[in-house]
Formats: structure tokens, C-alpha cells, sequence
């Protein structure tokens, strides 16, 4: 039936070159048998280890080649963007958690930061930087998790180890903070739900300092393992034309060797006063996402020693009973603190017409949330720019061509969170 | 204001209806049928070069009077600046707009999210499916403001269809056309799926499905 098709085959790499990186080996090319032409479709998920959440994925196999990807998302839809109209904007907050629920930190203060511009409310200097710590927390976490079930998706058992128990340091510092692992909650409109802890500042000195003690050995793990790179390098390449073509954001689209990291280019949070660099790749390829995300752990320590050197004290919250709950002891004797914890409590906070659409830079991309107000205490629209949705969209065209296996490490490569896929 | 306003005005005319500032943002609101020329412009021009589709999206108001607003939202990656393209849709008319597929195909998923939630059809999608709810969603466009919190139907009646749909047991048409197998199932079968009849849904009574 027809002519012997040729296919792709990822190799192992050779050795490393001077820099010290592994030697590039282009794909090697072999005759695929004719199996009779017929057509295999592949049910993969919803239920499936290795689609980190609940993703289908219908492929179509010629032999072991995939030639079409119809990917299913929406099984985790709980309508968040529907309950976050009828709810105030400080009722929204446990709503962000669930969504990338591998980073809720960083989800918390995306929705403060743009309804505080909507408002056109200041935070406090304290506030800015404990934001950048709980935004660069939630990066480390993400990309921690996400180095580590890669790694198992393609084969290689000891770093999830080693990475998780980094993980459980931060998640214990996490919860130290905010009493919760996963539904944070950190942020209010106009300043923070806590403080952080005594004995906060010192224990994530401590995770700072260790933590690229692991990532060393995990970088002698993987990073010039020829099987590791075998499997990952020319794999799911995409240029950089179409990673700007298909909006892709944060390590999927600076893989493809475009400078775009939204700390730099529209900065928050005063992040244009740290030092820190925005790793860039050449390739576009699941290896390079690999060296993106790992360089990104090592600045993301960065950003949080200068967040913890400069922390200033001072108040967390703005001074405006308007927007900020009063003291509970002030709300139990003090008539007018009542009155104001009764009319936000009740009545919420209204904000101005108008509307908003703020970007951070969030573990998994650009982060983009956006607000229509019509002068009420509730959102008309409350719409969240998914960076993990929008980067899923292109998997289908970065799988074809390549291996059954290879669809896996792609798919581990984009870093999905269903939560934030589906929302 | 934003330079890119000035030069929208000088090329397009009538077509660029509104212009607000809202928060430091730069919203232009374009004629609706012309869209699509508006984004290829700022997309393609020197001095533009809006290469970057960040989101979109649509928006519905609270006021039953105001049309629905598809929402674009652009930056440019040399220029570091973004700016928020809006056309509007009356809600007594179809809800129909140009697809910006073609332009960046970073908008197919995003349009089919809009589609899905809102109910606007974008003219020119190769793939204009549900994404989110699932194929046979007979409840309408959740996100519409008409649409209740907890859905059209009752909490047994979804209950009971999600029992009844079982969607692991078929595939839908595309993916039976793709892997071939359409062609060696029973004819009646194959009628009865290209009439688009899988799983026992029962149809919902008119007085459910308006909307």
C-alpha cells in the first residue's frame, strides 16, 4: 500500500561540545514497514498519568507516528468566570486558587494587582514586596512540579524525588504564611490576608541558599544525559514566527528565542528595580523549554533573596476603611469601624466605571486578567487570559510527525494545569 | 492618547466609531464588518506591528440594551505597547463576526471559547466546536447574561443526561472520519450518526431550549 514512508527518530546525544552542552544530534531518519496502511486511533486520557490532569487526546497513529492530535479539554469546567459575576471582587480571591492551582500565589495577586488598578487604589511598599515573594514562590513551586513529572513522563525516576521534597520545603513556608498548601487566598484588594510569620524571613533565607544544592544535582541528572537528550531535543520544535502566531507565552514562547517576559516588558511590582535575567532559547524544541524553566528556578531564587534583603517594614494594607476590613477588636468597640465592616461586608466594595486588563508574568505565561465594571460592587465580566489553555492549542501541531512517545514528553513540555485550562 | 488611535482614524475613517482611555488603557471600538481588515492593518503595518494576540474575548452588560463587545486584546513585541480592539454586536441581530484565524492561529481556541460561552459565530473558523461544555451542551451559552448561575436545566435532569451521554462509549463524526472507520460501520449506524444523533439524549422541550 503505497510507498515505505520515512520517519523521524530522536537520538541519543554523542558527548558534549566545548561549552560543556550536549552535542546536538539531528534526528535520524528510517524506514517505517508497511503495516498495511490502516490507521490506529489512540484514546488517551481523560484518565492518564501522563496527561497531568483530566485531557483527552484522540490521535491518529500510522505505525507508531502520529498524524493527527484532536486534543478535549473542558472535564475540570467549574464556571469560575460565571461565579465571579455574581460575587464582590474580595469574594473572587478563593476562586484564583483553584484555577493554577500549582501556583495560587501568584494567581491571588494578579486578580488584587488589576482590581486595585481598576480602583485606583496604591499598596504599600511591604505589600509590593511580599507580593514578589509570593510570586516568585509560586514560579519555584510550579516549575518544580512541572521538572519533575516531566522528568517522569520520560523516564527518569530519581529527580521527582529530589524535586519533591523541594517542593514540600516551599509548600511548608507556603503554609506557615498562609495556613493552606494549595487554596492560599494571600491577597485582599489592597494589601495582603497576613504577614508573613516570625521565622519566615529566615526559613526561605534557608530554602534559597539549598535550593540550587538540588537543582545541581538534578542538573547532573539530566542536563548532558544522553537518554534525556535524546528525548527531548528536536522534538515539538516550533520558531519563533509561530510561537508569536499561536500566542504562546511565558517558557514556551522564550524557548523559541523570543524575548518576551512580561516583568520586563510592562512591569509590576516594581520587578524593573530587580536584577534578574529572562533566559532565552535557540532551538524552540522540548529540551530547550527544559533549560528555560530550569534557569528560571535559579532567578526566581534571585529575585527572592533582593525581595528579602530589601523587605521594608511598615503596614501590609492601605490605610482606607473603605477598601480594607477594620481590626476586629476596632469592629467589636468602635461604632464607626462597625459601620464599615458591616458596608463591605455586606455591600462589598464598588469600583468605578470602566475596565481593566492586567498581565503578570505567571509560572506558565502570561496571566492576563480582565475587568468590566459598571460602578457596582460586582464585575460584569471577569475574564481570565489562561497562558495554560492558549499553550495547549498548539500541541496538535507540534505533535505531528513525531512518535507515540514523543506526544508524551510534547505534551509534559507545554506545563498544562487543567484547572487553569478548563476553569 | 495612544499614537496608534491617529493613525487608525487617518486609515479607516468611519469605521473606528469610539475611542475611551479607561485605567491607561486605549480602547478603539471598530465597526463590526470591518474588523478584521482593522487587525490585519495593525497586525502588518511598519510603525504597528501588533504581532501579539493576548486575548479574546467578548462581554456582555448587565444592561439588556448595550450589544455584546468582542473583545481583542493586542501587544506588540517590538514596541512594547499594547492596545484593546472592540467591535459590537447587536444582541437583536445574529451574532456574527469575522474569524482572525488566518491572521493568528493563536485565536482558533480562543474563538471557540467565545462561541462556546457567548454564542457568537465566527464567520471563516475551520473548527467551530464547543470547547469547553461538550458537543451535545443543549443548555445554551453559559456566560450570557440571560443564562441562570446554575444552568437551564434542574440539578436531576443534568444529572440524569450526564449519566445517559456516556462519552467514552463514541467517538464523535470527525474522529470516526479520521481513523476511517466510518466507512466499514453499518449503514444504519452511519445514518444515524451523520444526523448527528449519539448517546440517548433525550431533546429538551422548547420551553428549555430557547436561548
Amino acid at each position: 500500500m503505497g510507498d515505505p514512508r520515512r520517519v523521524e527518530l530522536s537520538v541519543a546525544t554523542t558527548g558534549i561540545d566545548e561549552r560543556g552542552a550536549p552535542v546536538r544530534v539531528p534526528l535520524g531518519v528510517a524506514d517505517e514497514p508497511d503495516l498495511g496502511g490502516e490507521h490506529m486511533l489512540i484514546n488517551i486520557g481523560p484518565q492518564h498519568p501522563a496527561t497531568h490532569g483530566v485531557l483527552r487526546l484522540v490521535v491518529e497513529l500510522d505505525g507508531e507516528v502520529v498524524l493527527r492530535v484532536v486534543p478535549h479539554v473542558g472535564y475540570l469546567h467549574s464556571g469560575f468566570e460565571k461565579l465571579g459575576e455574581y460575587r464582590h471582587y474580595n469574594q473572587i480571591v478563593p476562586l484564583t486558587d483553584r484555577m493554577d492551582y500549582l501556583a495560587p500565589m501568584s494567581n491571588n495577586v494578579c486578580l488584587a494587582l488589576a482590581v486595585e488598578k481598576l480602583m485606583g487604589i496604591e499598596i504599600t511598599e511591604r505589600c509590593k514586596v511580599l507580593r514578589v515573594i509570593a510570586c516568585e514562590m509560586s514560579r519555584i513551586i510550579s516549575h518544580v512540579v512541572w521538572l519533575g513529572t516531566t522528568s517522569i513522563d520520560i523516564g527518569a525516576f530519581t529527580p521527582f524525588l529530589w524535586l519533591f521534597q523541594e517542593r514540600e520545603r516551599i509548600y511548608n513556608l507556603q503554609e506557615m504564611w498562609t495556613g493552606a498548601r494549595l487554596t492560599t487566598s494571600v491577597t485582599r484588594v489592597g494589601g495582603m490576608m497576613a504577614d508573613i510569620p516570625d521565622g519566615f524571613v529566615e526559613g526561605l533565607s534557608h530554602f534559597c541558599a539549598t535550593l540550587p544544592r538540588t537543582l545541581a544535582e538534578v542538573d547532573g541528572a539530566l542536563t548532558r544525559n544522553a537518554i534525556w537528550c535524546g528525548r527531548t531535543q528536536n522534538i515539538g520544535v516550533l520558531t519563533a514566527e509561530e510561537a508569536i502566531n499561536y500566542s504562546l507565552s511565558g517558557p514556551m514562547l522564550r524557548a523559541s528565542g523570543v524575548d518576551y517576559d512580561v516583568r520586563k516588558d510592562q512591569p509590576y511590582l516594581d520587578y524593573e528595580t530587580y536584577d534578574f535575567d529572562v533566559p532565552i532559547g535557540e532551538h524552540g524544541d522540548v529540551y530547550d523549554r527544559y533549560l528555560v524553566r530550569f534557569e528560571e528556578l535559579y532567578q526566581s531564587t534571585r529575585i527572592l533573596e533582593q525581595a528579602l534583603e530589601r523587605l521594608p517594614d511598615g503596614p501590609i494594607n492601605v490605610d482606607d476603611p473603605r477598601v480594607i476590613l477594620p481590626h476586629k477588636h476596632e469592629t467589636m468597640n468602635d461604632m464607626e469601624a462597625m459601620i464599615f465592616h458591616f458596608k463591605q461586608v455586606m455591600d462589598g466594595v464598588p469600583a468605578p466605571v470602566g475596565e481593566v486588563y492586567l498581565p503578570i508574568e505567571g509560572p506558565k505565561g502570561e496571566l492576563g486578567y480582565y475587568f468590566v465594571s459598571d460602578g457596582t460592587a460586582k464585575p460584569v465580566r471577569w475574564r481570565v487570559r489562561p497562558p495554560a489553555f492558549i499553550n495547549l492549542a498548539v500541541l496538535p501541531k507540534m505533535a505531528e510527525g513525531h512518535l507515540l512517545a514523543d506526544l508524551i514528553a510534547i505534551n509534559a513540555s507545554v506545563d498544562i494545569v487543567m484547572g487553569e485550562v478548563d476553569r | 492618547m495612544n499614537a496608534s488611535v491617529d493613525a487608525l482614524r487617518q486609515q479607516f475613517g468611519d469605521a473606528v466609531t469610539r475611542v475611551i482611555r479607561s485605567c491607561g488603557d486605549t480602547i478603539v471600538y471598530v465597526d463590526a464588518g470591518r474588523i478584521r481588515d482593522v487587525l490585519v492593518w495593525l497586525k502588518e503595518t511598519a510603525g504597528q506591528e501588533f504581532t501579539y494576540l493576548a486575548d479574546v474575548t467578548a462581554v456582555e452588560y448587565r444592561d439588556p440594551e448595550l450589544p455584546i463587545e468582542v473583545v481583542y486584546q493586542l501587544f506588540s513585541l517590538t514596541r512594547k505597547q499594547s492596545l484593546r480592539v472592540k467591535a459590537t454586536l447587536p444582541t437583536d441581530q445574529p451574532l456574527e463576526i469575522d474569524s482572525i484565524v488566518s491572521l493568528w492561529r493563536g485565536a482558533d481556541w480562543l474563538e471557540r471559547e467565545v462561541y462556546d460561552m457567548f454564542g457568537i459565530t465566527f464567520r471563516g473558523h475551520p473548527d467551530l466546536r464547543r470547547i469547553l461544555m461538550w458537543e451535545t451542551y443543549a443548555e445554551g451559552y453559559p456566560l450570557r447574561k440571560d443564562f441562570p448561575l446554575r444552568g437551564r436545566f434542574s440539578r436531576s435532569e443534568q444529572v440524569r443526561q450526564a449519566l445517559n451521554a456516556n462519552p467514552e462509549a463514541h467517538y464523535s463524526m470527525e474522529e470516526l472520519g479520521m481513523a476511517e472507520a466510518i466507512s466499514e460501520l453499518p449503514p444504519d449506524m452511519r445514518d444515524r450518526l451523520a444526523r448527528g444523533e449519539r448517546g440517548v439524549i433525550v431533546e429538551p422541550s422548547d420551553e428549555a431550549k430557547h436561548g
